[in-house]
């Protein structure tokens, strides 16, 4: 049934969106749409060094990712710079320093478009496993931080207040963040990964009045991304990331259609 | 948790600064169980800098914070709820703890906002929302509340009845409560211990000792120390040290 290569990329898309779902909702409601961009560029030079080295793509990305997202902490600390200032300036460098890098390895051949905007032709059996185990360590941990990580994002002196950890809290879910990004690269691409996460995300707010809602409207809202999204590449010849990410955007103009309604009805 | 022992938290000289300014110092003070201690003085006196300092929040203090319970109730004095997270007000209870429906349900009865359990916390207005605040902190029945204002934009008739609240729930569950109030009557009538803050503890004892305090009169005027005197003209008894009520 893997051998088809489109039932792979179908299947590696499910996995990627039962993840994106509740990370997605992290990102939106913490504000960290552009700290997901940062570490998403950074992905790059982790595929740069995960192909000189003849290293595992997923593993190599995560942990440069990581560091990415530690160096941020650690300039966010000792710096007096803004945080904006501060992700541009490391997603842009990162970028730069993958592409160059590139430029470097004249001896590999090298699909950038692939790297960039996401490839189903290059999801093999392997990725499958990578997605769906690493993903299913994603929900795991986030469960398991679930509370103080939800408490904090309301109200970060309450959640510390009352004994919960946010500061690790925190950290872990840096890390878990890293994580999807390193095993969702092939499908969805460097540069969309972060609309993968928030524009499910951002139609599930419009239908939702509470939080668990809105994790599972995210969720539905990815795997209809992905069904739609592969299947119009399929049809239409383009490159997979962008058709899933313009399907979440589709879904995301209906949704606003019943935001309109409630205001009416409040009015 | 210390056997023998009533004392919840306990501040030890205890102070805190910020871009090099002091924004409170040498401040000492403990809460026992069932026991109200009050905290009073001007805006930017301190006062919250101190509860937070005693909740742990802050890193780089000054002094010592001895803490005894691990279950604490805090209402903050500013929060904000972002809207793009959907939030109903049974969501938000449940949000530092596991609580089951009917533990939800009292809470929120106790403070009179049972009817607004599956409303969107953004559509609350002030005093509604501090309602649902302060059933938050007492719902999970801590050893200890830690409470910034929590009566903030409240109505006038709400503002006692809470207050008398806060007041039953310190006995009901025998948890001692660190309060934060500008309103003198209340803190007069209803605490066991003031302590007057302005960037360093000015004076404290029982309400009576404080409102005789020239520093306390200074800091709140001549007017603030008839508080009491009219508070106590309404009392036609006396509490002996034993508890006994005696008839005047």
């Amino acid at each position: 049934m893997f051998d088809d290569f489109f039932i792979r990329a179908l299947v590696a898309g499910i996995g990627i969106a039962f993840v994106a779902g509740p990370l997605g909702c992290f990102v939106v409601w913490r504000r960290l749409s552009y700290f997901g961009d940062t570490l998403a560029h950074s992905a790059l030079l982790g595929v740069t060094i995960a192909y000189s080295l003849e290293f595992n793509i997923a593993v190599s990305i995560f942990l440069i990712s990581s560091a990415i997202a530690l160096i941020l902490i650690q300039l966010q600390k000792k710096t007096n710079l803004p945080s904006d200032a501060l992700l541009g300036l490391l997603a842009h460098s990162s970028l730069a320093v993958g592409l160059v890098a590139i430029g470097f390895l004249t001896f590999i051949r090298f699909d950038i478009m692939g790297l960039l905007f996401g490839d189903i032709l290059a999801v093999n059996k392997k990725d499958l496993i990578t997605i769906w185990v690493g993903g299913a360590l994603i929900l795991l941990v986030l469960r398991l931080i679930w509370k103080p990580l939800f408490a904090s994002t309301v109200n970060y002196e309450l959640a510390q207040a009352e004994g919960l950890n946010p500061d690790r809290a925190k950290a872990v879910f840096t890390v878990l963040l890293a994580a999807i990004i390193a095993i969702s690269i092939k499908l969805v691409g460097v540069l969309l990964i972060t609309g993968m996460l928030i524009i499910p995300t951002a139609m599930a707010r419009n239908l939702s009045d509470n939080p668990k809602k809105m994790v599972i409207f995210a969720i539905i809202g990815g795997l209809l991304s992905v069904f739609i999204g592969l299947f119009s590449s399929l049809e239409f010849n383009t490159p997979s990331g962008p058709s899933i990410i313009a399907a979440a955007l589709v879904l995301f103009i209906f949704s606003l259609l019943k935001v309109k309604q409630t205001i009416q009805l409040k009015n | 948790m210390s056997i023998g022992n009533n004392i919840l938290v306990k501040l030890n000289n205890v102070g805190f600064q910020q871009n090099q300014k002091w924004l409170v110092q040498g401040v000492s003070l403990q809460v026992e169980k069932g026991k109200i201690v009050t905290l009073i003085g001007p805006n930017g006196s301190g006062k919250s800098t101190t509860a937070k300092i005693a909740l742990g929040l802050f890193k780089n203090i000054e002094g010592q914070v001895e803490k005894f319970t691990n279950n604490i109730g805090y209402v903050p004095q500013k929060i904000s709820i972002d809207w793009t997270l959907p939030l109903r007000v049974r969501d938000f209870m449940l949000l530092t703890d596991n609580l089951t429906e009917d533990v939800i349900d009292e809470a929120l009865s106790l403070t009179g906002v049972i009817n607004l359990k599956d409303k969107s916390l953004g559509n609350l207005s002030g005093g509604e929302f501090q309602r649902v605040l302060l059933a938050r902190a007492i719902s999970k029945k801590p050893d200890l509340l830690v409470l910034d204002e929590p009566v903030q934009g409240v109505d006038f008739t709400g503002e006692i009845a809470l207050y008398e609240l806060i007041k039953e729930i310190s006995e009901k569950l025998n948890c001692g409560i660190l309060l934060i109030s500008h309103d003198l009557h209340t803190v007069m009538s209803a605490t066991d211990h003031v302590v007057c803050l302005n960037g360093h503890v000015c004076c404290s004892g029982s309400p009576k000792e404080v409102a005789k305090n020239s520093e306390y009169k200074a800091l709140f005027g001549e007017q603030a120390s008839q508080t009491l005197s009219i508070y106590e003209h309404k009392h036609d008894h006396v509490h002996a040290n034993d508890g006994d009520i005696k008839k005047n």
